[in-house]
This record gives structure tokens, sequence and C-alpha cells, in this order.
């Protein structure tokens, strides 16, 4: 904003007559738009009108309705129970991690090198990171053949197994915790000695400092961050498909497969699959924003 | 040690063996393609594969335009928001927000939809497939490319460099190409190199627009064979630590750069 205003009192441009400047100035930006209305707005909101029409093209709400059999619900379902595991055991991990290395005493390499790590693991996804759990953790990975062969334990026996849901989930927290500690570590750095100090001046104990004082300033974006975590494995594809080769029927599988014809081929049925996940991620970055914006109050 | 020190020291090692044991499992996997001994077999087998360098090459080539032309596209926008039109930042911001609400494989639907047919057939050609495929990457690196560039314009004082410029007769061209953009390394770097890395690995936007990315090329490699896709990994993995690692290397000092994304 103060941006803005000095901008406003600089005076130079303003010397120009006043409507000239503005549709000039605006003209500047008409690159970027007919980009973003190509490229972004066109397709996705051709998807939201598809959703809503008849092969013919007449307006219908039956593929809506049709959103609500048992097979789609499922997929959904697997995605939002995949996501919401992943977010909430991610933001506990990361969280954990996240304080060890900012507020638990260690030395400030390790902080250092905590952030290094993250940056590159948050963004190891996709197929290679697929590729790495199975040469670790598939039939005869590393260490299923470690365990095996080592403690007579194999991990198959006892119904693990990577190609399932938890083992997908164990898959998406390697891009999971990482993304957490990443967005907390800012906000722990913004908690302030003088309050801690001020709180046991007062003679508060350290249970109470964290229920009255850190936890209610750190809500707004753990539970931000909880949602983009959610999101993150939300929308993922390439990691679940090298994984399971399409068989763990997720929203974004079963929205690849509408794209490749793989399925009972109803255009217009998947259009509206596409429009609920841009519903349910509209949801979550409307609330990370929100959330963010409160946060920054603190953060100064 | 103090009992505080103790359960730090506790969730860092846990976290670290998190991190590292899949890395050491899929190294050592993909060492042991001959029986009994460690070989680099599946390396040399990988680099051998016609398919494999057709592939990152096709990516590679893919990665460096949607580098150049992303930035010529959103360095002048941010640039002009920040320097005439800062009321159109919360417009321009909401649609760089936009990709994360429009995940790659909604995007690349829309685009089939959209350019499969009359008025604007894309799909028809590999030629105008691959234009196709390189405005969708930038898509999905907006975000984070507006992001750096936005953080990179704040951090010098476009106005003042402007002015300086046009009074000693610079034209809009050489202020965008001679000041702006030298005194954006940084951020244009950081950039470049994310960016480098989102489109290498990207599979969605490749394997549904059917054009020969390396992505696709590794999920078809590791349908049909057990160590070399362990190899790729590792592969990619340098690659990802060496773009982020060269990140980090230009951008020390600056604060808040923790720059995230790839594709899921």
């Amino acid at each position: 904003m103060s941006q803005a205003v000095r901008i406003e009192t600089r005076g130079a441009p303003l010397a120009r007559p006043v409507t000239r400047k503005i549709s000039w100035a605006w003209l500047g930006l008409a690159p970027f738009f007919l980009f973003a209305i190509l490229f972004l707005l066109w397709p996705s909101s051709s998807l939201i009108i598809g959703g809503f029409q008849d092969p013919t093209g007449n307006f219908t709400l039956k593929n809506i309705s049709d959103l609500f059999t048992p097979s789609i619900l499922n997929s959904y379902g697997l995605s939002i129970q995949i996501s919401a595991v992943t977010a909430i055991a991610g933001a506990l991990f990361g969280f954990l991690l996240a304080y060890a290395a900012i507020l638990g005493g260690l030395p400030r390499w390790i902080r250092t090198a905590l952030m290094t790590l993250c940056g590159v693991a948050s963004n190891f996804a996709g197929v290679p990171l697929a590729f790495a759990f199975i040469a670790t953790l598939g039939r005869t990975g590393f260490l299923t053949a470690f365990l095996r062969n080592t403690f007579g334990f194999d991990p198959y026996q006892v119904g693990f197994n990577l190609y399932n849901f938890w083992g997908l989930a164990l898959t998406y927290m390697y891009f999971q915790f990482p993304l957490m500690v990443l967005i907390m570590a800012p906000a722990l750095d913004g908690l302030k000695h003088e309050w801690r100090e001020a709180s046991e001046n007062l003679g508060a104990n350290s249970w109470q400092y964290w229920r009255y004082i850190a936890l209610p300033i750190l809500l707004p974006s753990l539970l931000g961050a909880m949602i983009l975590l959610f999101g993150n494995a939300f929308g993922a594809y390439a990691t679940a498909y090298a994984l399971t080769g399409g068989t763990l029927n997720l929203i974004t599988i079963s929205i690849g497969q509408q794209i490749a014809g793989n399925v009972l081929y109803n255009p217009n049925l998947g259009y509206a699959l596409a429009l609920g996940m841009i519903v349910i991620m509209a949801v979550c970055i409307g609330g990370y924003t929100w959330l963010q914006s409160r946060t920054a109050r603190w953060l100064r | 040690m103090k009992k505080t020190n103790f359960w730090a020291w506790l969730w860092i090692v846990l976290g670290a063996v998190y991190f590292f044991l899949p890395l050491y499992g899929t190294l050592d996997f993909s060492l042991r393609e001959q029986r009994g001994i460690l070989s680099l077999l599946a390396y040399q087998n990988v680099l051998n594969d016609p398919h494999f360098r057709n592939s990152f090459a096709f990516s590679a080539t893919m990665a460096a335009a949607t580098i150049v032309i992303g930035l010529l596209l959103i360095v002048p926008t941010a640039y002009w928001v920040h320097l005439r039109l800062p009321q159109a930042r919360p417009i321009v911001e909401f649609i760089t927000l936009l990709p994360f609400v429009v995940p790659a494989i909604v995007l690349v639907f829309g685009f089939i939809r959209i350019y499969s047919g009359p008025p604007l057939a894309l799909t028809n050609s590999a030629e105008t497939t691959n234009i196709l495929l390189m405005f969708g990457y930038i898509v999905v690196a907006l975000p984070y490319t507006y992001r750096s560039v936005d953080a990179g314009l704040r951090a010098i004082d476009v106005r003042t460099l402007t002015e300086a410029a046009q009074s000693l007769g610079a034209g809009w061209f050489t202020v965008l190409f001679r000041i702006i953009f030298p005194n954006l390394r940084v951020a244009l770097l950081s950039s470049a190199f994310l960016t480098f890395a989102i489109v290498v690995g990207e599979f969605t936007l490749a394997n549904l627009l059917n054009r020969p990315a390396f992505g696709p090329y590794m999920v078809l490699l590791g349908q049909d064979r057990a160590y070399e896709p362990a190899a790729l990994s590792i592969m990619s993995f340098a690659l990802t630590w060496a773009a982020i690692g060269l990140i980090q290397w230009f951008s020390r000092g600056a604060q808040g750069q923790g720059q995230l994304a790839g594709t899921r």
C-alpha cells in the first residue's frame, strides 16, 4: 500500500492527461491477461460450464447429481482421506521438526541444513519419488530385503503394502512434512523472546505460555499450512499414477482415465469431476489466503 | 544434556532418517543390477538408451523455452504493476494464485477440451502441441516465477532506476533489458532453476498431451524394468538437488526465499 501512496504523490507521471494514462497503462498488461485468459481462465471455465451441460450443449444439473453416485463419491472420499491423513501427520511431524531446529537449542548449522534438505525434499515429488519408494519399500526393495534378511521380519507378511492407501500416504509424507517445515519456520521465528519473558514475569509456566500466548498466535499459520498440505496432496497425480499404476481410485486418477477415454466415456461427467476438484481446491486456497492474512498481523 | 535438547535431537534424527533412508535405499538398489556385485550397469543402460537421451533433450528444450517465454511475459508485467499500475496488483496476484486452484490434471483436461477442435485445433500437430505444452508449463510455474520476480522488484528501487535511465535517454526496451533484467538476476536465476526442475520431471501435462517428454519416459521404463528406474530416480534427485542448491547459493542472504513447488 505504501508503494501505491508514494507513487501517487511523486507526481511526474500525473503530468500527462489522466484518461490517456489509464488506457495506455492497462495496455501494458495486455500480453499477460491474454496469456491468462487463453491458457488458464478459458480452459478452466470451459470445464466448469461443461459440467453443467449435456452432450448437446443444453443446460443440465444431471452431471452434478451424477457425482453423488457411490463410485465417484468413493473417489472423492479416498482423495480427501489421503490428503487429510498426510496433511495432519505431515503438519504434526513438520511442526515438531521445525520447532526442534528453531527453538530446540540445537547448533545453528542444524537449522540451515534442515531448511536446505526440506527445500530439496518438497521439490522431489512425482515419478522419481515413487521410484525411490519402490526401490526402498517395494517387495524386493532395499529396506524390505534388509529387514527380511537381518531380522527375519517381512513387512509384507504383516499386512504392509506400498501399493495401497498407507503406502501411498507414506510416500506423500516425503514432500508433505518438508513443506510444513518451510512454512512454519518463519512463523516460529516470529515468536518474540519478549513475549515469553513477559509471561514468565507475570508468573506463567511453560504450559500456560503455550496455551495462552504461543498457540493462539501460531494457530492461523498452523491451520493455513495444514490446508495447503491438504491441497498439495489432493491435486497430486503423477506420484500416485507411477506408484500404483492407476489401481488406487483417487479423483485425479479418475479424471486421468476420463481424459484417456479408458472408462465409459461421458465427457460432461468428466467435466463435472474436474469442477468438483476446482471447488475443493478453491475452498482450500481461499481458506489458506484468509488465514495467511491473519498471521501477517503478528509477523512484523 | 538438557531434556528439551534430547527431544529436539530425536525429532531431527527421525527427520534425517525419513529423508535419507529412501535415497540410500534407492542408491543401493540401483547398483545391484548384476547379481552379487555392485555395478553401474543400470546407469550405463539408462545413459545408452536413445529414448532416454531423446526424451531428456525434449524436456530440457521445453524447459528452456518455458523459462525464456515465461520470464519475457512475467517480468515486464510485474515491472509494470510496480511502476505504473499498483491498483492492478490484486488482480494479477489473484491470477498467479489460480494455478494452485486448478491442478495440472484439470488444466490439461481444459486444454484438451478447448484446443483439440476448431477454432484453435492446437493438438492436431506436434509443433502446436509443443507450444500448448510450453504454455501449460508456464501456467504451472507461474506462482513461483511471479513471486520470485515480485520479491526481486521489491528489493530494488524500480522508480528511481527507471527515471534515471529515462533521463539519460533510454527507451522502454533499454530500461527493461539493460536495467531491470540485470538488476533482477538473482530472482531470475532462482525461478529459472526452479522452472527447469519442475518441467524436466513433469509427467501429467506431457503424458496426457502425448508428448515424448522425460516424465512419461520414466513411467514407461518403470513398467518393465526394475533397476533402471532407481538409477533414474537418483539422477533426478541429483538434478533437483543441483537446482535447489544453486537457488540457495544465488539467493543467500535474501530473506524468506523458501521456494516450494513441484509436480506431485
